[in-house]
């Protein structure tokens, strides 16, 4: 049995846990005033010594990231936070936020001094209203204690941090993208060379993390390397928020070390809701290929979830049970992929147009088995033809389903139409005949 | 622009704190647009003509941007901003019944407001509240474990005036245009006010403690 390892949100249920007295009393801050102390380069080699991965979905080395910054030119060099946390599944970077935001500032804080950045930004999603309200008081309480601002404790660093709320669109939180939209731009993906590392915000060198990437960095400056070594796997050092949703009795966030699998997860989470069986599950969020109840003892870190045939991306864990329609529930992530579609490249714009056509029809019963084969025909012209990893994302629902339940598909031509009740599936009861239309977004 | 002049006055005021905020001017330009709508409940053409003034770029340009994102509206909004997640995890566990019940309720569809302008509706994409499914936001604020009755009630109270309470998040749900100016990065001092932490999110840590686990010191 793995131990759940509560350190992000080892303070979510203290009194006023977002305030910045909770959090000091906590032994907050004292992370960043020993950062200040040390030579920048130290901390990025313990950040890099760690084995922190990017929170954020793909999973690359923090620390290398950090080093892949050009040499100081004297001129400005930035830290942007992605908090736009829009991948569905994903709800762990707001929880965060809400309850602990200044374990964000404080990561801030001590990045932006180990890159040498003077202004640094957190991306927030716009439809999060009291998110953005914690986050500005916490920025605010950081200034009037002298943990941001000019001369930081008395070192000479001068950091200045702007939390700026988004409006409404999931391509913003693809870094190239959520540049742009942070430059007043639409928030479009940009081509990759130069990374933002070297040209990103204001053409200037960038460092781009997820909200948890950032967090996690005061605890190892505190608590140091080994400390965060000693959790995880071989290659998947350290803890990470897992986010089960779905069908089982107690949904939450379990912040446990990566490798732990979802059979304990579950088991922690109060099993299966009503004792039915697992059907599916998304490992990552809605861009990770479907899991089964065959990967129930997968280990959840990045090498074994990959070589397992997905991504461990951001820990997504959306469980379905047995009453669900996988047919459903691609079809409603393919609407979403089509509708946040950013339109640039013709791949993913047609593509996932076309895509949800098919699954529309397929699940209201009007499909044929040729478009079965079509699905996966369109998906092969999406897959490493799009310009962003939203393409690709796409794809993932739909030709992991079509592997693992084909014939729930092809069932659905046989009946013409859904085999399954949908209420079945709900929270409440209801008759499921009310619903039999139900509109396409 | 057509704006009175106390209403420029204050806009130009608030405008200049915002571009205070970025070492380059046209960065502004989403927290501007969020401005505009806390004035004029959506993206006027005056409001864009603002914004293009403050950025200095074409209206045309400042349009361009606007109509990317989904939370700028196009035509004036309803008081209240209500959205149902229909996204798959939410839909699944009831959000399309949900969705159904309230849209029949209130007479409208996606995107659309009720005649007496107090709600407009939406299919809302993932709001990162999933452990909390089904989920409905109202303007912008978390509305947990929604059954069809529950979101009703909300929806009824909200058509009779009486103040809505989300159940995680501030006191009470502020009016569309109060809640866009902060959204523009203006705090409306109501941060602490709390509804208490929800289950979900310390149900991790309630096991751990229960079962007197921590990550070692
Ligand atoms: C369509 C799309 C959406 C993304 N959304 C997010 C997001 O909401 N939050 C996030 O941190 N990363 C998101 N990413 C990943 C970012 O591009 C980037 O890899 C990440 O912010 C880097 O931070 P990390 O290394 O700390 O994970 C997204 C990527 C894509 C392709
Ligand atoms: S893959 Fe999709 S989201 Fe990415 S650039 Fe192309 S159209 Fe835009
Ligand atoms: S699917 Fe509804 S909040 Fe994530």
């Amino acid at each position: 049995m793995t131990d759940l390892t509560p350190v992000l949100s080892a303070t979510w249920d203290a009194e006023q846990s977002w305030k910045l007295g909770t959090y000091e009393e906590h032994g907050g801050y004292g992370a960043l005033k020993k950062a200040l102390g040390m030579p920048p380069a130290d901390i990025i080699q313990a950040v890099k010594d760690s084995g922190l991965r990017g929170r954020g979905g793909a999973g690359f080395p923090t620390g290398m990231k950090w080093g892949f910054l050009p040499p100081d030119d004297g001129k400005p060099r930035y830290l942007v936070v992605n908090a736009d946390e829009s991948e569905p599944g994903t709800c762990k970077d707001i929880p965060t936020m809400l309850s602990a935001p200044h374990v964000l500032v404080e990561g801030v804080a001590i990045t932006s001094f180990a890159i040498g950045c003077n202004h640094a930004f957190i991306y927030l999603r716009g439809e999060v209203v009291h998110v953005y309200r914690r986050l500005m008081q916490a920025v605010r309480e950081a200034y009037e204690a002298g943990h941001l601002g000019k001369d930081i404790h008395g070192s000479g660093y001068d950091l200045d941090v702007t939390v700026h709320a988004g409006a409404g669109a999931y391509i913003c939180g693809e870094e190239t993208a959520l540049l742009d939209s942070l430059e007043g731009r639409r928030g479009q993906p940009r081509l990759k060379p130069p990374f933002p590392a070297v040209e990103g915000l204001y053409a200037r060198p960038t460092v781009v993390n997820n909200v948890e990437s950032i967090a996690s960095v005061p605890s190892i400056v505190d608590k140091g390397v080994d400390w965060f070594t000693s959790m995880g796997t071989e290659r998947s050092k350290g803890m990470g928020l897992f986010s089960l949703s779905g069908h089982v009795n107690k949904p939450g966030q379990y912040e446990a070390p990566l490798g732990i699998s979802l059979r304990e997860l579950i088991d922690m989470a109060g099993g299966m809701r009503g004792g039915k069986e697992l059907k599916f599950w998304t490992p990552g969020g809605s861009s990770t290929p479907l899991f089964t109840a065959e990967h129930l003892d997968t280990p959840l870190d990045y090498e074994s979830v990959g070589a397992a045939g997905s991504m461990l991306g951001t820990r997504a864990l959306q469980i379905f049970d047995e009453t669900t329609c996988v047919v459903r529930a691609v079809t409603r992530w393919t609407e979403f992929y089509k509708h946040e579609s950013c339109g640039k490249c013709t791949p993913c714009r047609e593509g996932t147009f076309w895509l949800a056509q098919i699954l529309e029809r397929l699940e209201d019963g009007h499909g044929t088995d040729a478009d079965i084969q079509q699905l996966l025909d369109t998906c092969d012209s999406i897959l490493g033809r799009s310009f962003c990893a939203l393409g690709d994302g796409a794809t993932s629902c739909i030709t992991s389903s079509v592997k693992l339940f084909r014939e729930e598909y092809e069932a659905h031509v046989q009946q013409g139409g859904c085999p399954f009740d949908h209420s079945a599936a709900a929270l409440f009861d209801y008759a499921s005949a009310e619903t039999a239309e139900e509109a396409h977004a | 622009m057509t704006y009175a002049a106390d209403t420029l006055a204050q806009l130009e005021k608030d405008a200049a704190e915002i571009l205070g905020r970025y070492p380059v001017r046209r960065s502004a330009l989403l927290p501007l647009l969020h401005l505009v709508q806390s004035v004029d409940g959506y993206v006027s053409p005056d409001g864009i003509a603002f914004c293009a003034t403050q950025v200095e770029l074409t209206s045309a340009e400042v349009s361009a941007v606007a109509t990317f994102y989904t939370q700028y509206k196009r035509r004036p909004n309803g008081e209240y901003q209500v959205g149902v997640c229909t996204n798959t995890l939410c839909a699944i566990m009831g959000g399309d019944e949900i969705w159904r019940r309230v849209s029949e309720h209130c007479g409208v569809g996606h995107d659309e407001t009720t005649p007496d302008g107090k709600i407009t509706l939406e299919r809302l994409e993932c709001n990162a509240a999933c452990d909390y499914a089904p989920v409905m936001m109202v303007n912008w604020e978390f509305f947990d474990n929604m059954t069809p009755d529950r979101a009703l009630r909300v929806v009824d109270d909200i058509l009779e005036g009486r103040d809505v309470v989300p159940t995680r998040g501030s006191a009470k749900v502020a009016p569309f245009k109060e809640v866009s100016r902060v959204l523009a990065g203006f705090e409306d001092g109501r941060a602490d006010e709390d509804q208490g932490i929800g289950e979900p999110t310390v149900v991790g840590l309630k096991v751990a403690r229960e079962q007197g686990w921590e990550a070692s010191k």
